[in-house]
Order: structure tokens, then C-alpha cells, then sequence
């Protein structure tokens, strides 16, 4: 049991406004699930309880503007009612007005399962970003009044929903969560003809249109998000001692194999080199432990998982790197397809607060074309970001001759208090051992 | 399919991978990437809509033929044909 408060943002936002809740009070929330959605200096971000328990109290009204720490609402233990006690001042008045697709149609099954959390790797975080440290609040208002309503944790089912990029594609058009769609496919996966079925029956009388139903994308304050962007990187240029190293990267076996594949596929299925980087990267940062994890409270606490945050560059200026999670275990399909779930989602406005604070190392990608070298600024508390260029034809020795190949340069700037350039060279040899062995990756 | 309604589809599903682009200004010679800014999961995103919605299936060989829309165009209606 506990107050439920504003969670961190990421290094450069230190306040969001309330836009929507997607829970009232009586709901049983789990860890994980998306309580309510905040729009932020990059767009809306959708906020996820830290723990299983009922809501209790809605403290926070939509429209206010939160600073990190600030009480949102109260979370009480799952077992046991709540104590009886006098309502407090603020009413607890049901803020969720049928913002979510009604319950799902009869023939549809429950949504899966919420997908087990593993514990965070740094638990001490967001009790140490809230300021002013409050008293443990005692819930007192009335049993809650609600029953159940088991149909909100479809809005968490959707990262574990097994599902094909073109369902999940047009899920996301449609603004469905893919937990409510019943699949037909192989274990269960949700199919484009699932989603399309879906929405028919969904269309039927008295069903609200779920895309009315999501806050719109209010259009990207660019001025918002620049300053964002300068907080996190001068905290950054001011607290990190960065070191930078470079590395070309014969890019030739990788492009050919990626073409080889891509030829045989229909362009869902395809591939980009990006996904090979990334994949790379992963798989060399679990390997490099002291390129991986988060500087915090004064000291590096290296993460098992990796948490790969990938640069999302946005039309008309700005970016926001959310974090693919356990991308190193994530093989190059399914890292595709969260690539496209992630890119899709940071366009469009619906990241979650834990893909905002979650990274444990990051990659920027100039991609295609551009400039050939990309030193990239450390996104705090992280202590390690790659940078790659734009690919270039170049002469490259190929034991006495030289050779056009396609090259890649490959940076990395790191974090002087925790790891020296020795140590950043590996993970840079690594990939480029990585990338030599594409059928491999 | 006339040149019109290939037109109006084309523009359709760019709008759809660029949300953030109006179509009312897209122009045939405006490069996708260099000045629409698409990069190559955009790109890519097109071509996948483009395969569902016409039936045609760009290989990444011909990805230079969709540079522009006054390129892709023909070419589209010349694979549709």
C-alpha cells in the first residue's frame, strides 16, 4: 500500500500533465499496467504502476501539471479491503470517463496473462527522486465501490501479445491493444485478419470508436522538446567525464547477407542493417559490463539485462531514445518487429514511463545517408552510447589490394568514472567481430 | 487503376507511415527520404503498405524507383499493369 506518485520521466523531464487515468478507484492494478496517460515535452507518455494493489484514491485530476514525486493516487494493498475511515479532503471522484473500448466481445478470451516483471535493477531509484520524502499516507476512504474490471489489464497485455508486424500495425492505426484481440495464428498470435475481425465487431452499435477514444497528439511542442533535450545533455556535458573512441566496420558480409535475406521476403518480414547494429550492440553490451547499467547516487550499478535504447530521430527536430527491453535476448526478427513497435510508438506518441527510464545503454544510427560519423552524448544516468555513421563505399586492403567495401563507422562515447578506453574498445571490436558473422547474429 | 486513384492511394498510406506530413503538400518531385525525411523504417513501412494495399511487392533493388512520387508512380502502374 502506498502513494502512487509521479514516476521519472528520464533525465530531461521533470514534469508531465495529467491527460487521462485509465483506472478508478476499486480497480485492481497490477505491476506494470498503464494507470494513466501524461503529456510530456515528448509526447504523450503512458504511466505504469509500480505494484499490485487496488486503487484507493485518485489524488491527481486530469489537467493538473505533476512534478516528478508528486502524489498521483493511492495504491492499496491487492488482499484485504482498505480500512474503513473518513473520505479526505479531495474526493475520489471516478476520473476514467469510458475512455477505453468497452469490455471485449463475449467470444473474445480473457487477455493473457500480465507478463512477469522482473525486479528492477536499481530499486532505489524513484523513492531517491522524490522530494520531500511523505508520510506513508493511510488510505481512508470506503471499500472501494467499482467491481472488478479485469479488462483494463488488456492495456498491459499488449507488450506480450505474440503477434505479426501487420497486426500489430494495424492495431496500433486502429488504437486496439493487441490483448484484446483473439489470435488465430501459431501459438496464439494475433494475425492481421485476427485485428480485422476485431475491429468489425468492435464497430458494432454502442462500441465507442477506440481511436476517439486516445487523447490526440497534441502536435509536438518543437521548443518544448529541444529544451528537454538540452537539460538531459548538459546535465550530461556537466556531470559525465565522456571519452570517445572510433572504429571502421567492413559493413560488406552484413549488407550482402542482409540483401540475400530480404530478397526472399515479403517487406514485413524484411530486415534493416539497423536491426543488425542493434543486435550487435546488445549483444556486445551484455558482454561488456562496464559499458552497461547506470551511474546513480555516486556510483556505476551494472545491469544483467540490457536495455537498449534506441535513438528515434523525429520529423521536423528533436528525438527521444526509448528503451527496447532484454534486447540482447531478443533474436534479429523480433528485434525488427520492437524496433517497429518502438519507432511506431515514439512517432506516434505512446511510450510508456518505463521506456523513458529503463535504458541501460544507448544506440544512435545516422542511417542511410549522411554524415559518416556520429559521437553521440551520453544520456544520463546511463554511462555508454554508440554512435553509428551513414555506411559509405570506401577503399578498403584486402590482403595486398584495395577494394570499394562498404564501411561503417562505429563510435563510442563512454563514461571516464567508470570504464577507460581500453575497456570501451572491446565492445567496438566486438561488434565489428559481430557484424563479420551476420548469419551468426 | 487510373494514374488519379494510384496518386491518392500513394499519397494515402505515405500520410499514414508520416502521420506528421500533410499530403496536401506533397509534391512529385519531393525525394522521400532527403525531403519528406522518411527514414528507413518509414521507407520500408511504405513499401509493406504499399505491397497489402496494391498487391505489389518492391524488392529492395528497385527501392530507388519510389525515391520520388513522380518516380514510383509510373513504376507502380507499370507493375500493376
Amino acid at each position: 500500500m502506498g502513494v502512487f506518485r509521479m514516476p521519472s520521466l528520464g533525465a530531461d523531464m521533470e514534469s508531465a500533465k495529467l491527460v487521462e487515468w485509465t483506472v478508478r478507484p476499486g480497480d485492481t492494478v497490477t505491476r506494470g499496467q498503464v494507470v494513466a496517460v501524461v503529456e510530456t515535452q515528448k509526447g504523450a507518455i503512458e504511466i505504469e504502476c509500480f505494484e499490485d494493489g487496488i486503487v484507493e484514491r485518485i489524488d491527481a485530476q486530469v489537467g493538473d501539471t505533476l512534478a516528478v514525486g508528486e502524489p498521483l493516487a493511492v495504491i492499496g494493498a491487492a488482499a484485504g479491503s482498505p480500512q474503513l475511515g473518513v473520505a479526505s479532503g479531495k474526493p475520489a471522484r471516478p476520473a476514467r470517463k469510458a475512455q477505453r473500448p468497452p469490455s471485449p466481445p463475449p467470444e473474445v478470451p480473457e487477455p493473457p496473462p500480465e507478463r512477469p516483471e522482473e525486479p528492477r535493477e536499481v530499486p532505489g531509484e524513484a523513492p531517491r527522486e522524490v522530494p520531500g520524502e511523505a508520510p506513508e499516507e493511510t488510505p481512508t476512504l470506503p471499500p472501494p465501490e467499482f467491481p472488478e474490471q479485469p479488462a483494463f489489464s488488456s492495456a498491459t497485455a499488449e507488450g506480450a501479445a505474440s503477434a505479426s508486424p501487420a497486426a500489430r500495425r494495424r492495431a496500433a492505426d486502429a488504437g486496439v491493444s493487441l490483448g484484446v484481440v483473439s489470435g488465430s495464428g501459431p501459438g496464439g498470435a494475433v494475425l492481421l485478419e485476427d485485428v480485422e475481425r476485431h475491429l468489425v465487431v468492435s464497430r458494432a452499435p454502442d462500441a465507442s470508436p477506440p481511436v476517439e477514444n486516445r487523447p490526440p497528439r497534441s502536435g509536438l511542442d518543437i521548443g518544448a522538446m529541444r529544451k528537454a533535450i538540452a537539460a538531459a545533455m548538459v546535465r550530461s556535458k556537466r556531470e559525465i567525464p565522456h571519452y570517445y573512441l572510433s572504429h571502421q566496420i567492413n559493413l560488406q558480409a552484413a549488407a550482402d547477407w542482409l540483401a540475400a535475406t530480404n530478397q526472399t521476403r515479403a517487406p514485413d518480414e524484411r530486415l534493416l542493417m539497423g536491426t543488425l547494429l542493434l543486435r550487435a550492440c546488445a549483444v556486445a553490451a551484455a558482454n561488456n559490463p562496464d559499458l552497461n547499467g547506470r551511474f546513480t547516487g555516486g556510483a556505476f550499478v551494472p545491469s544483467a539485462a540490457v536495455h537498449a535504447g534506441l535513438v528515434v530521430a523525429l520529423r521536423g527536430g528533436g528525438l527521444i531514445a526509448p528503451a527496447i527491453r532484454d534486447a540482447d535476448t531478443l533474436g534479429l526478427d523480433a528485434l525488427m518487429a520492437a524496433m517497429r513497435d518502438v519507432v511506431a510508438r515514439a512517432r506516434g506518441g505512446r511510450l510508456r514511463n518505463s521506456e523513458l527510464t529503463d535504458g541501460t545503454i544507448t544506440v544512435s544510427s545516422m542511417g542511410e545517408t549522411g554524415a559518416e560519423a556520429l559521437f553521440g552524448v551520453i544520456y544520463p544516468p546511463q554511462v555508454a552510447i554508440v554512435g553509428f555513421g551513414a555506411p559509405q563505399i570506401r577503399p578498403w586492403v584486402v590482403g595486398a589490394a584495395v577494394e570499394p567495401r562498404l564501411v561503417v563507422t562505429a563510435t563510442l562515447s563512454a563514461d571516464h568514472r567508470v570504464s577507460d578506453g581500453r575497456r570501451g574498445a572491446r565492445l567496438l571490436i566486438e561488434i565489428d567481430h559481430l557484424l563479420k558473422e551476420p548469419e551468426q547474429l | 487503376m487510373t494514374p488519379e486513384a494510384l496518386r491518392a492511394i500513394f499519397i494515402e498510406e505515405l500520410a499514414r507511415v508520416a502521420p506528421d506530413i500533410d499530403p496536401a503538400t506533397v509534391s512529385d518531385d519531393d525525394h522521400l527520404q532527403n525531403d519528406l525525411e522518411l527514414d528507413s523504417m518509414d521507407f520500408l513501412n511504405l513499401v509493406s503498405a504499399l505491397h497489402r494495399r496494391l498487391g505489389v511487392d518492391v524488392g529492395e533493388a528497385d527501392y530507388a524507383q519510389l525515391a520520388t512520387p513522380g518516380l514510383a508512380l509510373p513504376f507502380l502502374l507499370a507493375r500493376l499493369g
